[in-house]
């Protein structure tokens, strides 16, 4: 069934954005991301301009991180102080990446920083992700306990001053590094056009040694405060989010990320970490693909001023 | 069907714009109004006309021909080019469109080099090759021959179906009445429309006469569109009230415990 939408200006079949959005709904609750580094390449690749995918699908990362930020909500699997120390970071960050996103545009090679960006960003997230949850594999595997935490997992920008006692995810740390995680979210998110989830959960777990527990909830908390503002920001200012888009993608979304938010408590934590690392190795090796092969066509052609 | 192209065929030959020539060219459109509703996927629509011969053309030896343009509404479009840059492939040169039509279908009934002479398509402008597509030159805007740019431009508007040139488009019924069918893909622009047909007669333009048709959207989807480009802030917390309810719903529906 096609049904034309109304900003993006083409029409598109119902069933495949549904499913497209089921799929990585059900990616985004199993592994507590958001889900816009796998959803707005697929938009752009069934023939949505880049603009309107990037602005709608932050709608459709608000709705199924609200959805899933609930279930975890309920489980208790959430730290609120930990959210807040990372969201005051995130403002300021935000702020920062808008006015680089801005600057870069300038200079007409915006395209080139955000392939770039997700080259690198995914490829060290996705490769430190895979040899970490594989020695994890392993070091259960021969029965030795799997768990980081260890006497000398202490490292020398946990004792910096501002500390701060972290109850529900168990940790006392300084709030600086927290707030810096934030800050970097904030701005790759501006640029790149994501939550940043995929970059926001292996930060936590490996620079502050939260628990896998609270980790994703935190996270979901996060990305929906994030993203809604960002929804209302990109309506605000670039008339471009599809609500007919945004609606489909949303429903599926959210059905989605229920049934992987169960999927992702019943795995264990280390094999979640090694699927969530492959993902993101994998997204960001078709990225690297994409700027090292000979393009099908050098040329290519761009609206100016968008089209409405 | 028939009874409303014969029908409007009549209108058309009242109102049509006859020119001082012999011969009097008359053409207009199964429909004026292309209506963008939530179904749409694209549309076609059918030019049909007639040249009404008179006493001065019956001595007049060769057949009709007929080259119909139609042109869609204009938009600036920047055209890029990707080379190897220390093994990454990144745009580095570009040129700016300035105004080059969304929409552009030159229909005709044979090669246009064989309806006339080449000089007579250039001034004319027939043909894409023959239209002006002016570029962005340091703040001057002036055509550019042999443009890889322009090429590139015109091949990847045609891809997508909105470029295009057919020399067996238009269809003569009788010697006299003629059809044509103009094919608007998905992805047309919204807009007006001008249809322009040309009548030529052993290679000599003998009458012309024009015609126009709009896209437009309707019903919801005009409704979006206002409500996004008039009320944006409102819009915006409208989506995102839509997104905190959808997941709300999903997580209270999937509730198990």
């Amino acid at each position: 069934m096609q049904i034309y939408l109304p900003i993006a200006d083409i029409p598109v079949n119902v069933f495949l954005v549904l499913a497209m959005g089921l799929a990585v709904g059900f990616l985004s609750g199993m592994f507590g991301i958001g889900g816009g580094f796998l959803m707005t390449p697929l938009l752009i690749f069934i023939g949505v301009q880049p603009a309107v995918a990037v602005a709608s699908v932050t709608t459709h990362v608000a709705a199924s991180s609200f959805s899933g930020a609930i279930a975890y909500w309920r489980r208790k699997a959430f730290d609120g102080t930990l959210a807040l120390t990372l969201l005051a970071g995130g403002i300021v960050g935000s702020a920062g990446g808008v006015a680089l996103f801005t600057w870069l545009r300038t200079l007409d090679q915006l395209d080139l920083v955000i392939g770039l960006s997700y080259v690198t960003f995914l490829s060290v997230v996705g490769v430190l992700m895979v040899a970490e949850s594989a020695r994890a594999i392993n070091r259960s595997r021969q029965g030795k306990p799997a768990e980081l935490r260890r006497p000398g997992s202490h490292v020398w920008f946990h004792g910096l001053p501002l500390k701060l006692r972290f109850k529900r995810s168990k940790v006392y740390v300084s709030a600086i590094p927290v707030l810096a995680i934030g800050f970097i979210i904030g701005v790759i998110g501006a640029v790149m056009g994501i939550g940043g989830g995929f970059l926001l959960v292996p930060m936590l777990i490996y620079l502050v040694r939260v628990p896998t527990a609270t980790v994703i909830g935190t996270s979901m908390v996060l990305i929906f405060i994030t993203m809604t503002a960002t929804t209302v920001l990109h309506a605000a200012t670039n008339h471009l989010v599809d609500a007919v888009l945004a609606l489909i993608l949303m429903v599926g979304g959210v059905i989605g990320a229920q049934f992987g938010a169960r999927a992702g408590q019943r795995l264990r934590g280390e094999w979640l970490r090694l699927l969530l690392g492959l993902l993101v190795l994998s997204v960001g090796l078709r990225f690297a693909f994409d700027l090292v092969l000979r393009p099908d066509d050098v040329y290519s052609i761009r609206l100016i001023g968008g089209a409405i | 069907m028939r009874l409303v192209f014969l029908a409007a065929l009549a209108i058309a030959s009242v109102l049509g714009a006859g020119t001082a020539a012999a011969e009097r060219l008359v053409a207009s459109l199964t429909n004026h109004h292309v209506m963008i509703t939530s179904s749409y996927t694209g549309v076609e629509l059918v030019l049909f006309g007639s040249v009404e011969p008179d006493a001065a053309s019956l001595g007049r030896h060769g057949s009709y021909d007929i080259v119909a343009t139609i042109t869609g509404p204009r938009q600036s479009l920047r055209t890029r080019r990707k080379e190897r840059v220390l093994g990454i492939w990144v745009n580095t040169q570009a040129r700016t469109f300035v105004d080059p039509p969304g929409y552009l279908a030159v229909l005709a009934n044979r090669p246009l080099d064989a309806i006339t002479n080449a000089d007579n398509l250039r001034r004319l402008q027939l043909g894409i090759a023959n239209k002006p597509l002016p570029e962005l030159i340091h703040n001057d805007i002036g055509e550019v021959s042999n443009d890889p740019f322009r090429a590139a431009l015109v091949r990847l508007m045609t891809e997508r179906g909105l470029y295009s040139e057919q020399s067996n488009a238009v269809t003569f019924l009788t010697p006299t009445l003629f059809r044509a069918a103009i094919a608007l893909p998905a992805q047309v622009p919204i807009g007006d429309y001008a249809v322009d047909v040309k009548l030529f007669v052993g290679g000599t333009l003998i009458a012309h006469t024009e015609s126009a048709f709009e896209i437009v959207k309707v019903g919801f989807e005009q409704f979006v569109v206002n409500a996004a480009r008039d009320h944006g802030i409102l819009y915006g917390l409208a989506i995102a009230m839509m997104a905190l309810l959808t997941g709300w719903i999903a997580s209270v529906a999937f509730r198990r415990d």
